[in-house]
């Protein structure tokens, strides 16, 4: 089987007790893929798969490395695999302390001669845990333990990492606490990731690929934007469903407090000073803030107002459409998701091709992308 | 008449015997335990019932069959063939083997019990950090247990010590050899040497309260850390 070197390509079907898996996928060795989907669509078996832990016919590859082929009879076993595994649980090791579990995986790692490109004293500062490292591990909060095993995996050195809902356990203060940690993680290692996950605001937040997922099938894969903004996919069909775009800071407008950003050679602006001008953020715009015009309507009090071509238009239910967008006139722009009312259809009359205009009332900066939250940049 | 030599010989039998079972039974109990703490066969129970069997099984029974398999026409008595032995029976070597069967079930319960406490979760991530089966077993799973280990050994010891039944039937009561506590009590009351007796049973009464004691105030020390 011909295949690029800067993948993961997976394929397991089979039975795991009464559930029954098929799936097939290939995302990019780079950046953090998420596996989506409801609970019980086999997101778990499948990081679980990955991992050795659980057993299932099929096949993995990640980047060069087969780690299993069941025509060469081969599955290397779990300890084999070069993963950084993170449970929804910290589950540390409670009778080591917090630098004991930190070294667990890294000893191991460096024993069986893996060079030591993740190196300790970066990872207690990337994390801010130098304060925990000799504490014992019934002594630490949820935060602190989800950061000490985020390490703990870090420091095994991994060619992949496998999260499982590692921040499900915690509550919204605590998740707030870690997520900057996960982003600063995404920022300074290109390790790729899958994260496993069912809450959309995580993805919005952290992934660049989606493995979309349902009873045990992939539904979709491919990059954030494309599917969250498919009106296909049932992700376009949430109640909050958004678009989710790389905008670039262009320059900030003292007089008016505002800060313009560029989209795909379009112009919008958010309010307040947003980072330094040429630094890269992801934005988040809701599909029920975007309104379409059929001209550049001048009476408004909606600043941000882009012309966008129709892409296609799907019925949500009795009231509701939804439209999907292509951002700028021209080809392979942007994906902007709207919601609309049928009725402002018929009345407006427009269909795919048409050019018109998306009325924008809100966007939100979903993080930096472009630099590191941190000081620790090395 | 109270010869302290002749006090001392049963006492230090018995701790020599208690001693070799002990460590015997962790050597043999600790797989035994993580088998059936690990394994999914279905049959697993009946091995778990087969080594719970002398917790209810009346000690002569059970010193009765020992007997019979240590004796000359018994599997004991074959292997004591190789040592010149006509049987295995009325040994010191009799007795390790009887206590180490009696007490098994002390050592592997809370010892199987200590391994399923811990569950799959602290093996997986082990093993996702690079740790052989071999290696998490004895960085992971044998540290996780080590309450259950210090019950099982303490518990192992004592009922040792205390066991009667079956060594009477396989060890007799040979000075020197076989006459360990328990019995050398019995043999002093029926001979009405009340003081011997005494000086006995009181040693014993105070060494089990001593142990008990400290298994409880340990089992409160190691239950504290961790979580």
């Amino acid at each position: 089987m011909n295949q690029s070197a800067a993948t993961i390509s997976a394929r397991y079907a089979g039975v795991l007790g009464s559930f029954e898996l098929d799936v097939a996928f290939e995302v990019p060795m780079r950046g953090i893929t998420a596996l989506f989907g409801p609970s019980g669509c086999g997101k778990t078996t499948i990081l679980r798969c990955v991992a050795g832990l659980n057993q299932m016919p099929g096949r993995l590859v990640v980047g060069s490395e087969v780690w299993q082929d069941d025509v060469a009879g081969k599955s290397l076993k779990p300890h084999e695999r070069a993963v950084g595994y993170v449970f929804q649980e910290a589950s540390l090791f409670g009778h080591l302390s917090v630098r004991g579990n930190l070294r667990y995986g890294y000893r191991r790692a460096l024993k069986n001669g893996i060079p030591e490109t993740i190196r300790f004293d970066d990872v207690v500062e990337l994390l801010g845990i130098g304060y925990l490292l000799d504490r014992a591990t019934g002594e630490l909060s949820g935060g602190e333990r989800q950061r000490v095993a985020l390490g703990r995996a870090l420091l095994a050195q991994p060619r992949l990492f496998l999260m499982d809902e590692p921040l499900s356990a915690l509550d919204r203060m605590t998740k707030e606490e870690i997520l900057p940690y996960f982003e600063a993680l995404r920022a300074s290692l290109s390790i790729p990731v899958l994260y496993v996950t069912h809450d959309i605001s995580e993805i919005e937040r952290l992934a660049d690929h989606i493995v979309l997922l349902d009873s045990g099938r992939v539904i979709a894969v491919g990059r954030l934007n494309d599917l969250l903004a498919d009106t296909r996919f049932p992700l376009a069909r949430n109640r909050d469903a958004s678009s989710v775009l790389e905008a670039r800071v262009n320059v900030f407008n003292a007089e008016d407090g505002l800060t313009e950003i560029d989209i795909g050679g379009e112009m919008l602006v958010v309010p307040g000073r947003v980072g330094e001008n040429g630094s890269t953020y992801r934005v988040r715009i809701g599909a029920s803030d975007v309104s379409l015009a059929v001209d550049r309507s001048s009476q408004t009090t909606i600043l941000n107002v882009v012309p966008v071509r129709v892409l296609d238009i799907q019925p949500l239910d009795e009231a509701q459409l939804n439209v999907l967008l292509t951002i700028g006139h021209r080809e392979g722009g942007p994906k902007l998701l709207a919601r609309i009312t049928r009725r402002a259809k018929r009345v407006l009359g427009f269909a795919p091709g048409q050019q018109m205009y998306a009325q924008i009332k809100a966007v939100s900066l979903v993080r930096s992308t472009g630099r590191l939250p941190t000081s620790t940049a090395k | 008449m109270l010869s302290l030599a002749e006090l001392w010989s049963p006492i230090r039998l018995t701790l020599a015997l208690a001693s070799i079972t002990t460590v015997l039974l962790l050597v043999i109990g600790t797989p035994i335990a993580w088998w059936l703490a690990r394994s999914k066969a279905r049959w697993k129970e009946a091995v778990a019932a087969v080594i719970a069997l002398p917790l209810v099984l009346p000690p002569t029974v059970l010193g009765f069959y020992l007997l019979l398999a240590l004796g000359p026409s018994g599997p004991g008595g074959w292997i004591g063939g190789f040592f010149g032995l006509r049987t295995l029976a009325f040994t010191f070597e009799a007795l390790v083997i009887g206590s180490v069967i009696y007490s098994m079930p002390f050592v592997v319960q809370p010892v199987r019990n200590a391994f399923e406490a811990f569950g799959d979760r602290p093996l997986e991530v082990a093993a996702t950090l690079r740790a052989s089966p071999w290696d998490t077993f004895w960085t992971v799973a044998v540290p996780l247990a080590r309450p259950g280990f210090m019950t099982g050994a303490v518990l192992g010891f004592a009922h040792t010590v205390g066991e009667f039944g079956v060594i009477l039937m396989i060890g007799g009561n040979i000075p020197d050899r076989t006459k360990v506590l328990s019995v050398a009590i019995y043999d002093y009351v029926e001979s009405l040497q009340w003081a011997q007796a005494h000086i006995l049973a009181a040693g014993m009464l105070v060494f089990s309260f001593s142990i008990i004691l400290s298994m409880m105030i340990l089992g409160k020390r190691v239950a504290r850390p961790g979580a």
